[in-house]
């Protein structure tokens, strides 16, 4: 039985075989992709049993969300080496982007339909107005920013989801890679970024209502009638789909020579600048890249999670982000889906109450007290003790085998 | 304890008169406050006290023959977590009502969840209204219950002319202020005269914001200072008050967000005579706020806890909302909603509570003196205020009215008759 | 309770021609403040600003004695008013919380009472201004000088003409230089404000000129203000402080709202109007002629509404040249409420000659502000100039390290009830607890991990997570406020424009003493050689006969102590929560980063550097302290691409890769 193979290993100058089978491991995350798909739609509220409610579907659709960056920043930082602490700004830019769509053309709809029954038409001033008034209301404000212009065209908004993370990617990368800002340092800068981004957002001048965010995303013009159950559902199926073409692209990717290249950067920088590669133009392709998928594992978390605020990109998520990678095992795509997944969900079990707190007499554990502090202690082992992350311990069964 | 004879007979009465009580025993009541993160200093609080209340009406017979049993979440602080966990609450746990919240931030993430899945919302803080959701009631402050008084009180007994608004940046303090700044053009103060800033959660560089502040007094009025500062941030705002020795003679200073919580531990020698304005305060001498106080200081296990407004609003929420069930004969919350309406319970401060159909209570407004102790000396207070959802003083909600009893309808613009719109903006 | 013996002799020779005409029944009664104040009484029990006058017109006309005194009491809350019988009371606390009553007029005892039989009297800030108002003209010739200076202050705060000669009877009794001088400064502003002789007036205003104080500015602008108005011509006897031109100074429909307000010219329907008076005459389904459905364009209405207006169903909509023909027939223009041209003049020059000097004095307000801010940055940072700049370790948990500092003043604070003590205690106190856990934490991770930085980032991150949740378990998620000793709580004023706190003069002379003890350890010491030999070539120094081992575990305590003690200072000026030290990593790796890696310096610089920045942002955009946080950020990431190395950069050997 084929059994997924390290990444990091390097395949000798065979003849060329098919690149899934040279990455079992593709097929195997696949096939497991497509069972859970599967099996969530068929106990789902809204399209099955009803065995898991929606508000289940809707985290594990989350999840799945959460794993595509995952796997985003597996690529920045366990092949190429460079340890981005703002990819969640990324992320957040593509769920604001969306979000202002979503908001925008929600709130005409309303708005359109209130008018509508007066006696005389509305002009496109008031409709306008009265979608300011609608949105900005609750910040003190009746005044539709310049940034907003555009919110109303779902094409314009939904190249803004991969426009805006990919240049600011590349602005930034281009300026950190240019001035040779590498280990530590780049990821002071880019937490930084992401501070300032998340700062930047919190004013309310900025014309994204400030720290209130954006909300009610969960509702989808054109689909108002439908019930959550049933969009929950097809998230689910987007984020799936999602996640899987996210994860094949980057597995061949990192499969070819550029694979190589992006992993030698990881190991030795230097060498692999004098061998004559571009360096710097590889860091950038990959800094970019990620932070466009980023941008779109954002665009389909926050219609689920409803509500985005800068809340969401302050520096503490993305180092989430690594945590989540190291854990699941750097340098290999499934271990920072494992770790994601494994992670975000045991989280969101602990501190929802779910689970039951344990009675030691004398002391009573709460979960939701300790789980951070037994999250922290573990991550400090699994750095000390497990460089691989759980995600090495398949490397350890393919050992184990005869 | 009169209380609680006085609900055990309002349960006779009530059972008597629906006769036989339709409800899923036990009654699931979901508690919905951060026990972390940053709010978690302000709603752990309330997590207590809505458990205290629970166990009380447990111990006077439970509702419609059941027990009452509460379901905890810890939101963390943390926004989409309260709409994931609303969601959760209602549809997994099926509970019957929660309550609540703290910032309007959190409350507008439940909002769409609630009115999706029709549940039953007990917001216990004074909020900016520009709101009335079938699904919620306030039983906190609403502008006209709170701010407007309190602006009022500035105007006329302290005669301030210029006015300094520092708020924390997010959509309370940003409407309020708003509200507050049409109010005071309205009454004839100059634009020039009306200082705005807005500073970040957790602020703690104040030496500059308060500099300018006190530079405003050289424009030639007296100077008042409108605080809607929330959590951690007003320890350093009140600790640079007080070393700038600015006494509450020269500029006083009136708080929204400050009660006997956020001042417990602080040290308020120096800032004896600022203001606070509530619909509560621990220091009303009256003999239900004497029981609940003892209650609450039994409860806890610590004599030296404090109660305030938010606590207060919990503790009319909840036994209105037990009454209504009762009236009702079922925790059914269309039933229950309809049953809300009218409802009276008397305030820990004396006078009666009344829930208005558009959701919002009428309640006493107090203004209280930060006293040494830190406590509050109530220097004025008013007969019942109804809260009103929609302000007069903004274009864009003066021909707005609530009213769900006789119209139907939150959003109701008076101007063209028609209900504007059944759900909520958030 | 010695205000009640006091008895109110002065009251009898300030209103001597009074006397005669006392009233009868009052002086016959034995009760006769009591029975004024039942005349009077419900403005007495529930006093508020507007009616307190009445009541002290009517008190000080009756002339009863102890008003005086009962005045005092009432400001103070010492007054109740019995339920039922609705007569008023001293009152004196009893140790079981119950109140025994004295008689208002006899001071004798009437009876105990549970304190929900009585209201307390509780007048509010404003009615107790106005009452201390009227009992200046007593207290300024008081025997008792806190009285006379309390006094003054209520004069000040409540300026009225009367009170100028009751001063001036006050500074020539006024025994006391610094109060004579006070009262005399006092005088001069009434007179500048309410002098009727022009000249003595004008004299008085020249003499504020270049006084930078508040309330000498605060009355000249008050001289100065002026209201908005408009005429046909300009009016001769008005004195007019500026013409707005229509369209520069002033919108022109701003002004034509004036003219029709007033009545001189027809309104000017807003969009609303025009769509309602629409509205009102639809007719078969269109409106003058224009179908409705058509009527989504403002021109369109336009369009029907001029159809409406020929018919003259509507009044006329005024063009943009009628409006400007309309405006253009009156003067608009700002007038002084004070009458006398001489004396706004000099008003105005007055304040114009203090511009400049207030200027300079924000400015060094400012700078002030950001030399504080910058000091606190650098202490924050300070710790991690040595276990990052030193050492190279990326230490994420530093801010917690800070955070026990600050948590273990917090403890000592609530075991010593002396704050001074507390705070001597708690100093090394927090040294030796985060010393010790600094060492910890370097024996048990960061040692393991000094080959591989980007994981130390990660493990130490872990340890700061888990460090945050442990402090909220212990301590709850309640802000602790560290409380400083009171000569260190109050602030340091320079006038009235520039002061700044003494806790940050602290601050700011402990960021001072730890960077010369840092300088001191790292260049004089046998320590500070080995810890730069260690860091410049460990093996080198290996064999020289230095433990390394040793050397960055002391190192890394030393950083991590200094971050202790940061905390103490940092709670003493803000807050003690377990979020602390979070929100000051960031911004301490930058100052470290910005400042230049392994130079002490550069760490001064780059504190400098950010908290001049953030307040110069501020001094810009002072409504908005989130922007400065901003652009900061923004600028320290520019500066970074393009001066990598930050302000002070290592050379040679030293500079290490």
């Amino acid at each position: 039985m084929a059994m997924p193979v390290s990444e990091t290993t390097h395949a000798p100058p065979a003849p060329r075989r098919s690149f899934l089978h040279e990455n079992p491991s593709v097929l195997w995350f696949m096939a497991c992709l497509g069972l859970f798909t599967l099996i969530v739609s068929v106990l789902s509220e809204g399209m099955g049993t009803g065995a898991i409610s929606t508000s289940l579907v809707k985290i594990l659709g989350m999840t799945l969300c959460l794993c595509l960056i995952a796997i985003a920043m597996d690529l920045v930082w366990g092949y190429c080496g460079i340890l981005s602490l703002g990819h969640f700004a990324f992320f957040g830019l593509g769920g604001y982007a969306i979000g202002m769509w979503l908001m925008y053309a929600r709130a005409e709809i309303v708005v359109r339909d209130n008018l509508a029954a007066g006696t005389i038409p509305p002009t496109e001033t008031e409709v306008a107005e009265a979608v300011a008034a609608q949105i900005f209301g609750v910040v003190g404000s009746s005044e539709l920013p310049l940034i907003w212009s555009f919110a109303g065209s779902l094409p314009f908004q939904l190249a803004m989801v991969v426009l805006v993370p990919g240049l600011l990617a590349l602005v930034f990368g281009w300026l950190a890679f240019r001035s040779r800002v590498t280990g530590v340092y780049l990821s002071i800068l880019t937490q930084a970024m992401t501070l300032a981004l998340s700062l930047y957002l919190f004013q309310n001048d900025t014309g994204l209502r400030g720290n209130n965010g954006l909300a009610g995303l969960q509702n989808i013009p054109g689909f108002l009638d439908v019930p959550q159950s049933v969009l929950s559902v097809w998230f689910f199926w987007a984020s799936a789909a999602a996640l899987g073409a996210g994860y094949l692209f980057f597995a061949w990717v990192v499969s070819g020579k550029f694979g190589s290249v992006i992993r030698a950067i990881r190991d030795n920088e230097t060498r692999v600048r004098f061998l004559g590669y571009n360096v710097e133009g590889y860091k950038l392709f990959v800094f970019t890249l990620t932070a466009v998928i980023s941008g779109i594992a954002g665009a389909l978390y926050y219609p689920q999670a409803g509500i985005i605020n800068p809340a969401e990109i302050a520096p503490i998520a993305s180092i989430y982000l690594a945590v989540w990678v190291a854990i699941g095992g750097r340098g290999r795509l499934y271990g920072a889906v494992i770790g994601a997944a494994a992670v975000s969900l045991l989280s969101s079990w602990l501190t929802g109450g779910g689970a039951p707190n344990i009675d030691l007499g004398f002391y009573r554990i709460v979960w939701t007290d300790w789980w951070l502090v037994l999250l922290g202690l573990g991550f400090v082992l699994v750095t000390l003790f497990f460089p691989r992350g759980i995600g090495g311990l398949f490397d350890y069964l393919v050992r184990k085998k005869p | 304890m009169t209380k609680k004879t006085l609900l055990a007979s309002a349960t006779a009465t009530a059972l008597l008169a629906a006769g036989p009580a339709l409800a899923n025993c036990p009654i699931q009541v979901g508690v919905l406050h951060s026990l972390s993160g940053s709010m978690a200093i302000s709603e752990t609080t309330l997590r207590d006290v809505m458990l205290m209340l629970i166990e009380q009406q447990n111990a006077a017979g439970g509702l419609l023959g059941c027990e009452l049993e509460a379901v905890v979440v810890d939101p963390a602080s943390d926004w989409p977590l309260f709409a994931e966990l609303t969601r959760q609450l209602l549809s997994v746990n099926e509970v019957d009502v929660i309550f609540g919240a703290w910032t309007s931030v959190s409350r507008k993430a439940m909002l769409p969840v609630l009115e999706e899945l029709n549940g039953l919302l007990f917001y216990p803080v004074q909020y900016e209204g520009q709101e009335s959701s079938r699904n919620v009631f306030y039983t906190g402050a609403a502008p006209n219950t709170q701010a407007i008084p309190a602006v009022d009180y500035f105007l006329e007994e302290l005669g301030v002319e210029s006015f300094a608004l520092l708020g924390t940046d997010y959509v309370y303090p940003r409407t309020t202020n708003a509200i507050l700044e049409a109010y005071l053009l309205e009454r004839g103060i100059a634009p020039e005269n009306i200082f705005v800033n807005y500073t970040p959660f957790g602020h703690s560089d104040w030496s500059t914001i308060v500099s300018d502040v006190v530079a405003l007094g050289a424009g030639g009025g007296q100077v008042g200072v409108i605080s809607t500062i929330n959590g951690d941030a007003n320890i350093g705002f009140y600790t640079e008050l007080a070393a700038q020795s600015i006494s509450a003679d020269d500029i006083p200073v009136v708080a929204f967000s400050v009660g006997e919580e956020e001042l417990s531990g602080l040290d308020t020698s120096r800032l004896v005579g600022h203001l606070a304005a509530w619909n509560y305060f621990m220091s009303a001498d009256t003999q239900a706020n004497e029981e609940f106080i003892a209650a609450w200081h039994e409860f806890i296990g610590d004599e030296s806890r404090v109660t305030n407004d938010p606590m207060e609003a919990h503790y009319i929420g909840f036994n209105m909302w037990v009454n209504a069930v009762e009236a009702a004969g079922t925790t059914d919350v269309d039933a229950v909603r309809e049953a809300m309406w009218g409802q009276e319970f008397p305030n820990l401060t004396g006078g009666m509570a009344v829930m208005n159909p558009n959701h919002h209570l009428s309640k006493p407004v107090l203004i209280g003196e930060i006293r040494a102790d830190g406590q509050f000396d109530i220097i004025s207070q008013t007969e019942e205020v109804p809260g009103e959802a929609w302000s007069p003083f903004l274009p864009e909600s003066a021909t707005l009215t609530s009213d769900w009893q006789a119209l139907g309808c939150g959003m109701f613009d008076t101007a063209t008759e028609t209900c504007v719109q059944m759900t909520s903006n958030y | 309770m010695q205000r009640f013996i006091h008895i109110a002799t002065l009251l009898a020779c300030l209103a001597l021609p009074a006397v005669m005409s006392a009233q009868p029944a009052l002086a016959q009664s034995d009760t006769p403040l009591q029975n004024v104040l039942q005349t009077v009484r419900e403005r007495v029990a529930n006093p508020s600003r507007g009616t307190v006058p009445e009541v002290l017109d009517a008190l000080l006309a009756a002339e009863a004695p102890g008003t005086v005194d009962f005045l005092r009491a009432w400001a103070e809350r010492g007054v109740y008013e019995r339920q039922g019988d609705g007569l008023f009371f001293f009152a004196r606390e009893e140790a079981d919380r119950s109140l025994t009553l004295l008689d208002i007029d006899r001071g004798t005892e009437a009876g105990q009472v549970g304190s929900r039989d009585v209201n307390q009297i509780r007048p509010n800030a404003g009615v107790r201004r106005e009452i201390g108002a009227a009992l200046v003209q007593f207290e300024l010739t008081d025997p008792d000088p806190a009285r006379r200076r309390a006094a003054l202050e209520s004069a000040a705060r409540s300026p009225d003409p009367d009170q100028i000669p009751a001063l001036e009877i006050a500074i020539e009794a006024e025994s006391d230089p610094a109060l004579a001088a006070r009262m005399a400064r006092l005088h001069s502003l009434l007179i500048a404000r309410f002098e009727t002789d022009t000249a003595i007036r004008v004299a008085a205003i020249e003499n504020l000129s270049g006084d930078i104080s508040t309330e000498a500015r605060r009355v000249l602008n008050q001289l100065l203000a002026t209201r908005a108005g408009f005429a046909e011509t300009l009016p001769e006897d008005t004195n007019i402080a500026r013409i707005r031109t229509p369209g520069q100074d002033i919108e022109l429909a701003a002004a034509y709202a004036q003219l029709s307000d007033a009545g001189l010219a027809p309104p000017r329907p807003g969009r609303n109007a025009i769509r309602d008076a629409l509205r009102a005459n639809v007719v078969n389904g269109s409106v003058g002629g224009i179908q409705v459905h058509q009527l989504d364009t403002d021109a369109a209405r336009r369009e029907a509404y001029r159809a409406l207006e020929d018919a003259g169903t509507v009044p006329p909509l005024p063009s943009q040249a009628e409006m400007e023909a309309a405006v253009a027939t009156h003067v608009f223009f700002d007038a002084y409420l004070e009458p006398d041209r001489a004396v706004t003049n000099a008003a105005r020059d007055a304040l114009d000659s203090t511009r400049t000097v207030i200027s300079a004095w924000q400015f060094l307000g400012i700078t002030l502000d950001a030399l504080s801010l910058a000091s606190i940055f650098f202490l924050a940072a300070i710790g991690l100039a040595i276990t990052f700049g030193v050492m190279r370790v990326i230490n994420m948990a530093h801010g917690e390290f800070i955070m026990m500092g600050a948590y273990t003043g917090y403890v000592v604070q609530t075991l010593i009830p002396s704050y001074t003590l507390s705070l001597v205690v708690a100093l090394p106190l927090a040294f030796a607890v985060a010393f010790a856990a600094g060492v910890t934490m370097e024996r048990l991770v960061i040692r393991h991990l000094y080959t591989r930085p980007l994981e130390t980032l990660l493990a130490t991150f872990g340890i700061s997570i888990a460090l945050q949740q442990l402090a909220k378990n212990i301590f709850g998620t309640q802000a602790r406020p560290l409380t400083a000793p009171d000569w260190l709580a109050g602030a340091i004023r320079f006038n009235d424009i520039v002061s700044i706190s003494t806790i940050r003069v602290a601050i700011f002379v402990m960021a001072l003493m730890f960077l010369l003890l840092l300088l001191y350890i790292l260049n004089r010491t046998r320590l500070g050689l080995e810890v730069r030999a260690v860091t410049q070539n460990p093996g080198m120094a290996a064999s020289m006969g230095i433990n390394p081992g040793r050397i960055n575990m002391l190192t890394f305590g030393l950083g991590s102590g200094i971050a202790g003690v940061a905390g103490v200072a940092i709670g003493l000026y803000a807050q003690v929560t377990s979020e602390m030290g979070a929100n000051y990593i960031v911004q301490s790796f930058m100052t470290v980063v910005v400042g230049g890696v392994g130079s002490v310096f550069g760490t001064l610089a780059g504190a400098g550097l950010i908290g001049a920045l953030q307040k110069g942002i501020e001094w810009f955009n002072p409504a908005n302290t989130l922007a400065a946080q901003t652009y900061m950020v923004l600028f320290i990431i520019l500066f970074i691409q393009f001066r990598p190395k930050g302000i002070v950069a290592l050379k040679g050997r030293a500079a290490g890769d």
